[in-house]
């Protein structure tokens, strides 16, 4: 299959990115500063990140669409005001999670954004689940640009005037350029920023002129390390279909007023879950020293037996040390329990820890 | 000082009297990004020609680092454990990695010349 490639390759290539493949598209790990100096931009200036392999997904319908969504979300879809987003699942009858997204109500119906990875088979299985009954666009027309860092809503206003006036986890069109832009105040960094879809052959001009303002391109790499220190989830290494919301430590994200009559999917199991417990569970990890304990890496308790596996693991600039999630028995999930991880061959000692490692600035209440 | 040496993995080494220094190159670097973790082999243990004796991590993955050359360890650079971001910096002069005293010098003649590595680097990374 021939590698895709989003409407900002040529940009990403004047600046002198280097490329990997990600989900089937061609996407910059970093520039030429690197994945750390890269990271640190965004935490103190304002970084600029294409995430346009993500699905959009515009499902349109009115309140019949609603209660439909919600046999398949956990969320209270009936009290989402428009133009408000909410973090949910797409899940199995066994609550295993086929992939996480962030879905806003909007006039029109709702915007649901999809993992690249998973997009197109989130499309087939809404798609059986709806039936006809509902025009649905996985929008290959449009680009999402995000960006990130304490500087972006500055600079995202000099060009589309009223953005500041969002809260986090909301959205609205605005006009700007002669076209329609979806905007919502949403990230993956742990800073404040937004999202923006623009169509495509709007959105190269677009990122010159944040990156005229002051924001600078960041690649993947240094995404990747920015979502580990806010402690957010990546689908297919914290979360898969053989994990559930409960057990990734993610009950916030269902709605309290959906659990007591369930009737979505998956809800039976995550009600025994919440009643009973998961028997393992996502935690924070410090290893000590400066040792890196990536992905897979086993997890020991003193008496040499495995109590679970790292799911990400790297270096944190701005906690300027090593960090990792991933999961182990519940009975070891506190905070401060002492943990040997299996690296090389060794055991090294860690600690479980709380999460996030890096403090959110999240804006709330603008208006 | 010897002529410096390199080698397909990416290492360089010098050699003065029958102590061989060694460290990685700054392709490697290049290739590698910012390196985050460094381990060493320990002083007094014996390394094999083209065996493992290190490793570095970047923010993206760990990389193995081999030795060029058989020999004992007879020091190794404790300050890039400390600071890995110094193999970055200087990765060909002050961030060296480990000195080995050699037994066989003829292991020296297999590596190639600083005009061949360059040929072969540019080759490898397209």
């Amino acid at each position: 299959m021939e590698i895709k490639k989003t409407s900002l390759n040529k940009l990403h290539q004047s600046n002198n990115a280097k490329f990997v493949e990600f989900a089937g598209y061609e996407m910059p790990i970093q520039y030429s500063k690197g994945i750390i100096e890269e990271h640190k931009f965004t935490r103190s200036h304002s970084g600029i990140f294409d995430v346009s392999h993500m699905g959009q997904l515009f499902i349109y319908g009115d309140q019949s669409l609603t209660k439909e969504l919600e046999e398949i979300f956990p969320l209270d879809l009936k009290n989402l005001k428009q133009n408000c987003s909410k973090y949910s699942f797409l899940m199995n009858e066994d609550a295993g999670i086929y992939d996480d997204l962030i879905i806003t109500k909007i006039e029109e119906g709702y915007l649901i954004i999809l993992n690249a990875a998973c997009k197109d088979k989130d499309f087939e299985i809404l798609s059986n689940l709806l039936g006809s009954k509902f025009k649905m666009n996985l929008d290959n027309n449009r680009s999402l640009i995000a960006i990130q860092g304490p500087k972006s809503v500055e600079i995202l206003n000099s060009i589309i005037n009223g953005v500041d006036k969002l809260n986090f986890m909301t959205g609205n069109w605005f006009d700007s350029d002669n076209q329609k832009l979806f905007v919502t105040r949403s990230g993956y960094t742990g800073e404040d920023g937004f999202e923006i879809s623009i169509s495509n052959d709007k959105a190269e001009k677009f990122v010159e002129n944040l990156i005229e303002k002051g924001a600078q391109l960041i690649g993947l790499g240094a995404r990747d390390t920015l979502r580990l220190e806010a402690g957010l989830c990546l689908y297919g290494h914290e979360l898969d279909i053989n994990k559930t919301p409960v057990e990734a430590n993610l009950r916030w994200a269902i709605s309290k007023s959906r659990l007591s009559n369930g009737g979505f999917i998956g809800s039976k199991k995550i009600m025994n879950q919440m009643q009973d417990g998961a028997s393992q569970i996502r935690v924070g990890i410090k290893p000590e020293g400066r040792l890196i304990a990536r992905e897979k890496t086993k997890i020991f308790d003193d008496t040499d037996t495995q109590i679970g596996e790292i799911t990400s693991g790297t270096f944190g600039p701005s906690v300027n040390g090593p960090i990792a999630m991933g999961y182990v028995d519940k009975k070891f999930s506190k905070v401060d329990t002492k943990i040997l991880l299996e690296v090389r061959g060794k055991k090294h000692p860690a600690n479980i820890c709380a999460l996030p490692f890096y403090k959110k600035n999240y804006v709330k209440g603008v208006n | 000082m010897s002529e410096v040496k390199f080698s397909k993995e990416h290492e360089w080494i010098t050699l003065e009297g029958d102590v061989a220094t060694v460290g990685i190159t700054k392709h490697a670097t290049e290739m590698l990004g910012d390196i985050v973790f460094a381990e060493l082999p320990e002083k007094g243990s014996n390394v094999e020609k083209d065996g493992t004796a290190g490793v570095v991590e970047s923010t993206k993955a760990a990389s193995d680092v081999y030795t060029p050359v058989s020999g004992e360890v007879v020091d190794t650079n404790q300050a890039i454990v400390d600071d890995p971001s110094k193999i970055n910096e200087d990765p060909e002069g002050s961030a060296w990695f480990f000195k080995l005293k050699m037994k066989d010098q003829s292991e020296m003649d297999s590596l190639m010349n600083k005009e061949e590595y360059d040929k072969f680097a540019k080759e490898s990374a397209s």
